[in-house]
């Protein structure tokens, strides 16, 4: 074993343990679970955008589709909540068929658009349906019990987040390197090659869409369940311009990177205005206090940032200095 | 004959105009977009944000220096046109060469940047802004009342969209931006200066979007966030016309202008997400965009 892999083995171990640490850390477990509800959601539009090089700007109708219906299911009709937990991926799926189906179709940045715009159908459904309830959002979703353990105490739900969590990565990372991944991973490198080798490439993407998809959604459901409501933010564009900054900051196309850019962000978020009432201190510039109000302008200078300096994003630029030959897929 | 499918003909004949009117903006926005992207392969997400500006720019210029609006509607663009100068001078530009995925994220996280901007200095309720005085009066045509500065928005937008296409299509300058989008390292070998034209399209693109933006400030609420909704819809037209082709942004935007009207009148509740969907049946049945080549 390489030193390098040493090293990544026991960065991982490291962060399970302070993630199993960290509520009693004096860590507030929902922000926890915000943070894994993120990071999940950016681990599987990771498994898209990072594998097969096609960013899709319209996760936030899988992730927001997917918590919508987990919160009908537990709120209206009164579900158990695996089974509405596991509606929500199902919808997250069909959504992720539909969408893909007509999106693997085009490359690069036409991908781009044609999963905005689809995703935009998404969210005004979500704006005039009757169960979403429009501007005010889903309230009051009951977290329900999970094998007869009740899921209301934070703490609990926090592990059984934990768990939900960590399965998925592994899962993830499992796909990533089995045969179906590579041949994806070729098809990034050199689609015409891949396509004279005899690959269908067009249903490996769909395939990996899916993948991608069912994972958004499970990522939404969990927060929907979690948060106890569910708003149009989460179906909105800007929700899908998140993910993609999340993983942009942590590393594209790495196994760490999504998690990394998501505590990064999610805790940046939560911090702004304390960090604008700082600032407005030190300067006394008024204007700095209003900062905690523009979450998005922050993201967006830290977008452009990203982009023109830090392509790799941190777990990128890291694996590049000291990872050697296989720096892409750290 | 006062009714077709059951709706009144004036209320038909009154959408109808209206969505004309959207069309055009949205035939603008498409128009710029669709000549940024011949020349540089560069989706430009800020180009709703620069729509933004151009309307934010005539309000403030009105606000702040009582400039008319005729002023502003020389003034408005320029800035706007002055403003993608400089993204592309100082950001696009490092981007040549790579993924244009970078220039989509590098214009989306501007669009957020400018449009927070904005809204920390202007907040995101709208204002209103007169159209001038010599455009303030309507137009009795029988079945609605239309104010006559629509009538100068609309056909100011058509003539700029088809003055546009003239320059493309009929001029030296549209020749060189023509060689340009089939090879640009040729144009440069024969001696003209690519970065410049390079440059000088974003601006003028930008521009576009910028006197789109000011012309519609008299119609709809100024808002820091006017743009970031349409910019979506804009860059569905552009997928259904095909990206790149000048004459189809034209085209699509003022036919999809017409039909979300349209469907306003048959069934409201589609008229939001209609030129989506008919992005999807497009998309299936010509994947280029209906003027679109495939590459």
């Amino acid at each position: 074993m390489s030193w390098r892999s040493k090293a990544q083995l026991s960065t991982m171990w490291l962060i399970l343990l302070l993630a199993v640490a960290a509520p009693w850390l004096g860590m507030y477990p929902v922000l926890g679970m915000r943070i894994m509800s993120f990071a999940l959601f950016a681990c599987a539009f990771n498994l898209m955008a990072g594998y097969t090089g096609l960013i899709s700007f319209g996760h936030a109708a899988l992730f927001g589709g997917a918590g919508y219906v987990t919160g009908l299911a537990l709120t209206s009709w009164g579900w158990p909540t695996p089974a509405g937990i596991m509606f929500g991926v199902f919808v997250a799926l069909v959504i992720g068929l539909a969408m893909g189906v007509l999106a693997v179709r085009r490359y690069g940045i036409y991908f781009s658009m044609v999963t905005l715009a689809l995703a935009q159908i998404v969210y005004f459904y979500c704006l005039q349906a009757d169960f979403t309830g429009g501007e005010d959002g889903l309230q009051g979703i009951p977290r329900g019990t999970l094998f007869g353990l009740s899921l209301q105490s934070d703490r609990v739900m926090y592990y059984v987040m934990l768990v939900v969590f960590v399965a998925s990565w592994w899962f993830i990372r499992r796909i990533v390197r089995s045969p179906f991944g590579q041949i994806l991973q070729a098809v990034r490198e050199n689609e015409p090659r891949a396509i004279s080798l005899g690959y269908r490439v067009n249903r490996y993407k769909l395939g990996m869409f899916l993948l991608s998809a069912g994972f958004a959604g499970l990522a939404g459901a969990m927060k929907a369940v979690i948060m106890g409501f569910e708003t149009l933010t989460d179906v909105h564009w800007s929700t899908s311009g998140m993910v993609i900054l999340l993983t942009l900051v942590g590393g594209l196309g790495t196994d760490l990177g999504p998690i990394l850019g998501a505590v990064i962000i999610t805790v940046l978020e939560e911090k702004m205005g304390a960090i604008g009432h700082f600032l407005e201190h030190i300067t006394g510039v008024h204007w700095f206090a209003s900062l905690n109000d523009n979450v998005s302008m922050i993201n967006g200078a830290i977008f452009v940032l990203c982009v023109l300096l830090f392509r790799r994003g941190i777990v990128g630029t890291f694996n590049a200095r000291w990872g050697g030959a296989r720096a892409a897929s750290g | 004959m006062t009714e077709i499918f059951g709706v009144p003909v004036s209320l038909l004949l009154g959408q109808l105009l209206l969505g004309l009117l959207n069309g055009t903006t949205y035939a603008m926005l498409s128009l710029g977009l669709a000549v940024i992207f011949g020349l540089m392969d560069e989706v430009n997400f800020a180009h709703g944000a620069f729509f933004m500006m151009g309307a934010m720019f005539a309000w403030m210029g009105g606000q702040y220096f009582h400039l008319s609006f005729w002023w502003m509607l020389l003034l408005a663009p320029l800035l706007v046109g002055l403003v993608g100068l400089l993204v592309e001078r100082l950001m696009l530009r490092r981007l040549r060469g790579m993924d244009p995925i970078y220039g989509l994220l590098l214009t989306f996280g501007l669009a957020l940047l400018i449009e927070g901007l904005f809204r920390t200095f202007f907040g995101v309720s709208g204002s209103p802004y007169n159209p001038p005085e010599l455009l303030s009066g309507v137009l009795n045509l029988g079945f609605m009342y239309l104010p006559l500065y629509y009538v100068f928005a609309m056909v100011a937008s058509v003539v700029v969209c088809f003055g546009t296409w003239l320059l493309i299509e009929r001029t030296k300058l549209g020749s060189y931006l023509r060689a340009g989008t089939e090879n640009p390292s040729l144009v440069q070998a024969f001696g003209i200066n690519f970065p410049l034209l390079v440059m000088l399209t974003f601006a003028f693109g930008s521009a576009l979007a910028g006197l789109a933006g000011v012309l519609s400030a008299p119609i709809v609420q100024v808002s820091p966030l006017m743009g970031s909704n349409l910019i979506i819809v804009v860059f569905a037209i552009v997928v259904i016309g095909g990206m790149g082709s000048v004459m189809g942004a034209i085209v699509s935007g003022l036919a999809l202008g017409v039909i979300e009207a349209l469907a306003k009148v048959v069934y409201a509740p589609i008229s939001s997400t209609v030129v989506f969907i008919l992005m999807a049946v497009v998309l299936t049945v010509r994947p280029a965009g209906l003027f679109g080549k495939e590459k």
